[in-house]
């Protein structure tokens, strides 16, 4: 066992892991944190996705030692003061879902999309979210939701500048 | 899937690196953003008894420019690279590849160096690497420092001339600037796919003809590959398309690419040779 110290979703957390436990399953097994969900095991559906030090990881494809020392996002930490993330808002109003397993990757992915583009194009959309899948919509309203959000985002950013 | 056990260091110098991997055993694999690493462990293809894992060595990250050489790092990232002003000065080819590696989320903890130590025969780096005459330098045991041509490193399917208890340090490319047009022409299916088959150019022109050829072959073979017969047909020619076209058509010549469920062999070669034509065309300004 390894002893491994991390921030997940702005509270701490002390403990002991394999190093062989993966990201995804510390954050579900030991943490709860069961927004975050596995999909395909083979790093391809990207449902896992949470972000690791504010970048977009895919964590089944990151052991849990790694985390250790650093901050991590999870689909339940996006929130705040009860209030839906302007992307949750977004997926919500635009049916980015049907069934909803791909929705926490999907939603952590493209936060990650907009922190580095914060206007992008449908094109952009797609390949910011190409290591997502999603069997149900067809992707349509998933790129809605996100050009919806990208307004939002950029517009509150505008007012606070 | 949880991979089978094994003890783990996560060294911070290259010194430290060297050590845990000599004092690791028998079966030791080196993890640098373990996108490929990390899955082979979780099918059980790989069950390592140590794995030393990279990614707090920070002196192994980041491009520096050394005469006329970039040295990229072996653990910066394909994020890394993409937002690297020196890659976006002098190494566009490297930068057109990487951007077609996987996805965002792998692109941020994947690296150059893993990707080429690796070596995996649909990767797109290590065609890259050979059509720019790479050079890898490798850290031994004890320190020892020894330096790599790309058409040595590539010795077949997954396998390198990186030796046991051996460390991929850097990676050395010469810049290209002026004069230098490149393309990276990747031919895939599906969304974050490996390739089928792609191909890389670099071409330098002067005064309107072809001064140097540089093609580089991904998924051709069980290694990246030259397409040494189309080179030999550029330089010296003028920048047309029927010469472009020309040798082009020799692009799979001396090929032996694998059949598979994506494609036979022979469609494998005629994709090299399409492939060569419009990435050389767009190389070229054609």
């Amino acid at each position: 066992m390894t002893q491994i110290n991390v921030r997940v979703d702005g509270a701490s957390y002390s403990d002991d892991v394999e190093p062989r436990t993966l990201l995804v399953h510390y954050l579900r097994e030991q943490l709860g944190k069961v927004g975050t969900v596995v999909g395909c095991d083979t790093s391809n559906c990207g449902a896992c996705t949470v972000h690791l030090d504010g970048e977009s990881v895919k964590s089944c494809t990151v052991l849990a030692v790694q985390a250790d020392g650093s901050e991590v996002t999870t689909i339940e930490g996006i929130a705040e003061g009860g209030e839906l993330h302007p992307m949750q808002k977004a997926f919500h109003e635009k049916h980015g879902l049907q069934c909803g397993y791909c929705t926490p990757g999907m939603i952590m992915a493209s936060i990650d999309l907009l922190k580095n583009n914060p206007n992008p194009s449908e094109h952009e959309i797609r390949e910011g979210i190409e290591g997502n899948l999603c069997r149900c919509t067809g992707y349509v309203n998933i790129v809605r939701a996100v050009q919806q959000a990208a307004g939002k985002m950029s517009s509150t950013a505008g007012a606070q500048a | 899937m949880i991979p089978a056990s094994f003890a783990y260091a996560r060294p911070t110098t290259v010194d430290e690196a060297l050590q845990a991997i000599a004092a690791g055993g028998d079966d030791v694999k080196i993890m640098a953003g373990g996108q490929s690493l990390i899955p082979v462990m979780r099918l059980r293809l790989a069950a390592p008894e140590t794995v030393v894992d990279l990614t707090k060595v920070a002196e192994l990250r980041g491009v520096r420019e050394d005469g006329d050489s970039l040295v990229i790092g072996a653990m910066t990232t394909h994020t890394d690279i993409l937002r690297d002003p020196l890659i976006a000065q002098y190494g566009k080819l490297i930068a057109e590849a990487t951007e077609t590696v996987a996805d965002p989320a792998v692109r941020h903890r994947g690296t150059f160096g893993g990707a080429l130590a690796h070596a995996d025969p649909a990767g797109d780096l290590p065609a890259v690497a050979l059509a720019l005459d790479a050079e890898f330098v490798i850290a031994g045991p004890g320190g020892a420092r020894r330096s790599v041509p790309a058409s040595a490193f590539f010795v077949d399917y997954l396998t390198t001339a990186l030796d046991e208890g051996e460390l991929l340090l850097e990676v050395r490319v010469p810049k290209l600037g002026e004069g230098w047009g490149v393309r990276y022409e990747k031919f895939n299916r599906v969304a974050q796919a490996w390739s089928i088959v792609a191909v890389a150019a670099a071409v330098r022109m002067e005064g309107g003809r072809i001064a140097e050829a540089r093609i580089g072959l991904t998924n051709m073979g069980s290694t990246p590959l030259r397409a040494t017969a189309t080179e030999q047909a550029l330089v010296g020619a003028d920048v047309s398309l029927e010469t472009v076209t020309a040798a082009a058509a020799q692009a799979a010549e001396g090929t032996e690419p694998s059949s598979d469920l994506n494609a036979q062999a022979d469609y494998r070669q005629h994709l090299a040779r399409v492939l060569t034509g419009r990435a050389v065309r767009a190389a070229t300004g054609l």
